[in-house]
């Protein structure tokens, strides 16, 4: 069957939409310091964020594995309102501005918060202004993006493999670790990765929750904003080694993103 | 952002205008520091009842109101934290003709209400086990700060380097660091915080200049503004703010 023809007002709005895309990226990219980039990359500042984002993403995303598979889990087998309830729990992040997350961190595990004041009183211990702090701030904007692909992995599953191996005496454990995990693999790997670049470029709940302090909270986001308005060479060198990272990501994920189709 | 918020008040604001008969309003758009917002809003208010004018604003941290202006934000006047970031516009040809002192602001060490730590200097702040939130060195606070601490001979090992001024004293406010260098006028209008007074041979004093946009459509509007501030009127919401005037 022959397509019907795409109408130029589409084709139109397509290309207008496609340029807003693309121009910013073409402004970074052109109008990057080439010269100046590399000297910029051996800059102690530079380095010392892009570990510390290095690190606390890459953290971010390990928790994010450990709590939010379970949860996908419980998720996918949760029915009624109890399931929307937990849904809309764990997809609040996504759509909440990350400043206000920010906030109800600080509200929660803060020295005065609900959980916070106890863990001060009792240990001495206090989470803002602590990597610790930027690495929980990452985790609650980037978890979501993990459960929510390995769910729908879970969904799509076919379940006869599982029903299978329980046929043949395995233990839940047993087909948890043989069946489903290794069938969820594709689900697990793009959640991760969403995840993880999710955290790589978060910024204001990280701000709002753990401050700024190079080295200890102030991660490639937060240098690229101060480093604006004091050096804007070091900003888009910054932005370009964050580009770079984010191409990598699509590229290595081409296979599996256009496998799912 | 700050962009992004002008952006919304100037709809919301059209939007009243075609509601009471079209006629158009006067406006003026101003790009101030975020630590003078208690008192630019106050004055605000003189203005549409003096003048009949709307004053809309942008406040942020000076250096960001910089980097905007420097990318074309359209903008009527400029009131920044300290003169330094008017030089730079000015050298860009962005600003038109002088600008003026209309205020100065100088230091205190904002702590919890009742000041559970005992803080009484800035040497105190040195002390281990306290929690101390600066303004990073590229904000005006975060500059007179480091000037500050320097006159004193005190190096202190903050907890973390804030965007903007306001930053510091919500993180005091909110209990979470025991103290933080503010101005004056922030610990005056916040109220959640009491404030540690510097000496006069260890404190910063920051003169906050004003000026017109080259760029400017509304130049009559700009200058009214300007001389409300300047203004008996105007000085005396600076005072009460915990300005000094001029």
């Amino acid at each position: 069957m022959r397509r019907a023809r795409v109408p130029a007002p589409i084709g139109l709005l397509a290309g207008l939409g496609l340029l807003l895309f693309l121009l910013p990226l073409a402004g970074l990219v052109i109008k990057a310091p080439w010269g100046q980039a590399l000297a910029e990359f051996r800059d102690p500042t530079t380095l010392t964020a892009l570990g510390l984002s290095m690190f606390c993403s890459l953290t971010a995303t390990a928790i994010a594995l450990i709590l939010g598979i379970p949860l996908a889990v419980i998720l996918a087998r949760t029915r009624g309102p109890l399931r929307n309830v937990l849904r809309a729990l764990t997809t609040l992040p996504m759509v909440l501005p990350p400043v206000v997350g920010g906030v109800s961190l600080l509200l929660a595990f803060g020295r005065r918060g609900l959980v916070g004041s106890y863990l001060y009183d009792a240990f001495g211990i206090q989470i803002p202004f602590t990597t610790a702090a930027a690495v929980m701030a990452e985790t609650f904007v980037a978890m979501p993006f993990l459960v929510i692909a390995v769910e729908a992995g879970i969904r799509s599953l076919d379940h006869r493999y599982e029903e299978a191996a329980r046929s043949l005496g395995a233990g839940y454990w047993t087909v948890f670790a043989r069946v489903t995990l290794p069938l969820l693999r594709p689900a697990i790997f793009s959640g991760a990765v969403l995840c993880w670049a999710r955290a790589l470029g978060e910024f204001g709940a990280t701000i709002t929750f753990a401050g700024n302090f190079p080295g200890r909270t102030q991660t490639v986001p937060i240098a690229v904003y101060i480093a604006l308005e004091t050096q804007p060479q070091a900003a888009i060198t910054l932005s370009l080694i964050l580009l770079a990272i984010s191409i990598a990501i699509l590229v290595g994920m081409r296979d599996r993103w256009l496998g799912a189709l | 952002m700050a962009r992004r918020v002008l952006a919304l008040f100037a709809i919301a604001l059209m939007a009243a205008c075609s509601g009471n008969g079209g006629v158009p309003q006067a406006t003026v758009t101003v790009f101030a520091a975020s630590s003078l917002k208690p008192a630019f809003d106050k004055i605000a208010v003189q203005l549409l009842a003096n003048d009949n004018i709307v004053a809309m604003f942008a406040y942020a941290g000076t250096q960001t109101l910089v980097s905007q202006l420097t990318q074309g934000a359209p903008a009527d006047v400029f009131a920044p934290a300290d003169v330094a970031h008017m030089t730079t516009l000015q050298s860009a040809n962005l600003i038109s003709g002088q600008s003026k002192i209309f205020a100065h602001n100088s230091l205190e060490i904002a702590v919890a209400k009742g000041n559970p730590k005992g803080i009484h200097s800035l040497a105190d702040l040195a002390r281990p086990g306290l929690v101390v939130v600066l303004a990073d060195p590229s904000v005006p606070a975060g500059k007179y700060a480091a000037q500050a601490l320097k006159n004193a001979g005190v190096t202190v090992h903050p907890a973390s380097l804030e965007l903007q001024v306001t930053g510091v004293l919500s993180k005091v406010s909110l209990g979470e660091a025991d103290a933080g260098i503010v101005y004056v006028s922030d610990i005056v209008t916040s109220g959640a915080v009491d404030g540690v007074a510097i000496p006069d041979a260890q404190n910063v004093v920051a003169d906050y200049p004003i000026a017109i946009m080259s760029s400017t459509q509304n130049r009559g509007e700009a200058e009214t503004f300007i001389n409300l501030v300047l203004s008996a009127e105007g000085q005396a919401i600076l005072k009460t703010a915990g300005f000094e005037g001029v």
